[in-house]
């Protein structure tokens, strides 16, 4: 049973990793722009929790982060990437890690470059225990709420008329553009869902951390990027399986002692590094046909 | 219906469109025949919205159409379908149709019926991914997601292209058959055959510009088109 804590870590940080990866992979999917910006993005719903947690109550606050955090992922997009529409892949990408400097110099700016404290989530917060280990509440609460979030996401891009559209679009601008569909409203729509999937994945994030500092989005970033790489950068169940399986093998890595626990990060970079060298595509990445 | 006035599109950094005036009355077949680079396929495309033309006026019904959305001229009733016929591979059969319907919000049964009237062949793929179907049946979706928007005006670019000549014959039936409901059709065609064969009216395009028009037979008998496009 020693390894019980270690499992439901891995599973609760993979299903984080999971919400922030979903990000990457759409917004791949239908720019194919790896978005550098968005582990800033979900470090700033972070800050807005600690400076809207204290005037407001919990439950005011909460669906404020989802919102601002959803309009400050649209506000990027139109102003850092819509302009660039028609300019090389490579010109957008530089425009993605500029604004990822700019949101984490901002927040330097407003934290005053101190470690601001994370506020103590009640209930969410809680101390439980699980087949005889002692764990949080939101360990529990973070593979459910994911896998409840993606089967929404799952639906809506199966089922609906603007899920039609960003398939159509994430495949061929100029015919979606004939059908009558208006790219800017579809890109926008893409990048409003990731934010939030974004800050949910924040608020259950930091929940297990006591202070967040400007680069504190830096390294879940990093790793829910590798995520989508490595189930395939497009796809959405890729990422959703790859970040469960770095969340888990992270944690069963830390389960071999403190000696290992250092070793933790460094297995998801080494994953990152044998996945371009074996499978590019990742596990179910589309081929790169050209089509006739 | 449709009105072009000395049209001017530059396109990949050279004049491909130099100034062309032409009409395509309402109800009737009218095509543009030409060679490879003769600047058809960016006429369509400055009507449909995707391209800026440089300078010159479209007008459709009226209204004033030149360099506008291209959702708002699928609105107006003006529809392409593309050359090479573009459906979205990974999109099921139906689900292309009801794109094809996207600024639409009422009911499709109908229109679903009309299509599938005239494709029975689409009716029985409708699960099946649009990428799976044969270059025929991508052609016969391809016009059948076109007329999903209700279209007045419905332009076809190359719709023979890569076609084995009885799926070609089966497509122009089609088109016929589409006109005969009302739909005005502008049609752009390699294949300057069957082209004048189906059309009301003609205009062939050299380099960007109309060096001769006339009616279907008309061109079809011109020595200097049977010279240049017909090989006889």
């Amino acid at each position: 049973m020693q390894y019980v804590p270690y499992l439901l870590a891995g599973i609760s940080v993979g299903g984080q990793y999971a919400l922030i990866a979903i990000g990457y992979t759409m917004v791949y999917g239908i720019l194919r722009l790896i978005n550098f910006a968005h582990g800033d993005i979900f470090m700033a719903a972070g800050l807005m929790m600690i400076y809207l947690a204290n005037p407001l109550t919990l439950w005011l606050a909460v669906p404020l982060v989802i919102l601002f955090t959803a309009v400050l992922g649209f506000a990027v997009e139109r102003a850092a990437y819509k302009p660039l529409r028609d300019a090389p892949r490579m010109s957008v990408m530089i425009s993605a890690i500029g604004v990822s400097y700019l949101v984490q110099n901002v927040a330097l700016y407003v934290t005053g470059g101190l470690a601001k404290t994370y506020p103590s989530l009640p209930w969410i917060s809680d101390t439980i225990t699980i087949l005889g280990a002692t764990t949080k509440r939101v360990t529990v609460i973070t593979p459910v709420l994911t896998v409840v979030l993606i089967v929404g996401l799952v639906i809506l891009i199966k089922k609906t008329k603007i899920g039609m559209a960003m398939r159509a679009v994430s495949r061929d601008f100029e015919t979606s553009r004939l059908m009558g569909i208006k790219i800017n409203t579809v890109i926008s729509v893409t990048f409003l869902i990731g934010s939030l999937l974004a800050a949910v994945g924040s608020l259950l994030y930091f929940a297990n951390y006591t202070a967040i500092v400007p680069t504190s989005g830096a390294m879940p970033g990093l790793k829910a990027f590798v995520a989508a790489v490595f189930g395939g950068i497009g796809s959405i169940p890729g990422a959703v399986i790859g970040a469960f399986l770095i969340g888990l093998s992270e944690n069963i890595i830390k389960s071999g002692g403190s000696s290992w626990t250092t070793f933790s990060d460094a297995f998801t970079f080494v994953l990152l590094i044998i996945i371009l060298a074996v499978k590019p595509t990742g596990l179910f990445g589309e081929k790169q046909t050209d089509k006739v | 219906m449709l009105k072009i006035t000395d049209l001017k599109v530059n396109y990949g950094g050279i004049e491909a469109v130099k100034g062309i005036s032409f009409d395509v009355p309402e109800g009737k077949i009218v095509t543009l025949i030409g060679a490879n680079g003769a600047g058809k396929s960016t006429i369509l495309k400055s009507i449909s919205g995707i391209v800026k033309p440089s300078s010159g006026r479209i007008e459709f019904l009226g209204t004033d159409i030149t360099s506008k959305d291209a959702a708002f001229i699928v609105g107006k009733g003006v529809t392409l379908v593309p050359e090479g016929r573009k459906i979205f591979p990974d999109l099921t059969v139906l689900e292309n149709l009801r794109i094809g319907a996207y600024m639409r919000r009422d009911d499709l049964t109908e229109d679903l019926d009309w299509v599938y009237g005239l494709f029975p062949r689409l009716k029985e793929r409708a699960w099946q991914a649009g990428g799976t179907l044969s270059g025929g049946e991508q052609q016969m979706l391809a016009v059948a997601r076109a007329l999903m928007s209700r279209p007045k005006l419905i332009m076809m670019d190359e719709p023979s292209l890569g076609l084995a000549p009885l799926i070609v014959r089966g497509i122009f039936d089609i088109m016929r058959e589409i006109n005969k409901r009302g739909v005005t059709i502008l049609l752009v065609e390699q294949n300057a055959n069957m082209a004048l064969q189906a059309a009301d009216f003609a205009y062939v395009m050299e380099t960007g510009r109309i060096t001769m028009s006339g009616t279907g037979n008309e061109l079809l008998n011109n020595p200097a088109v049977k010279a240049a496009y017909l090989g006889t």
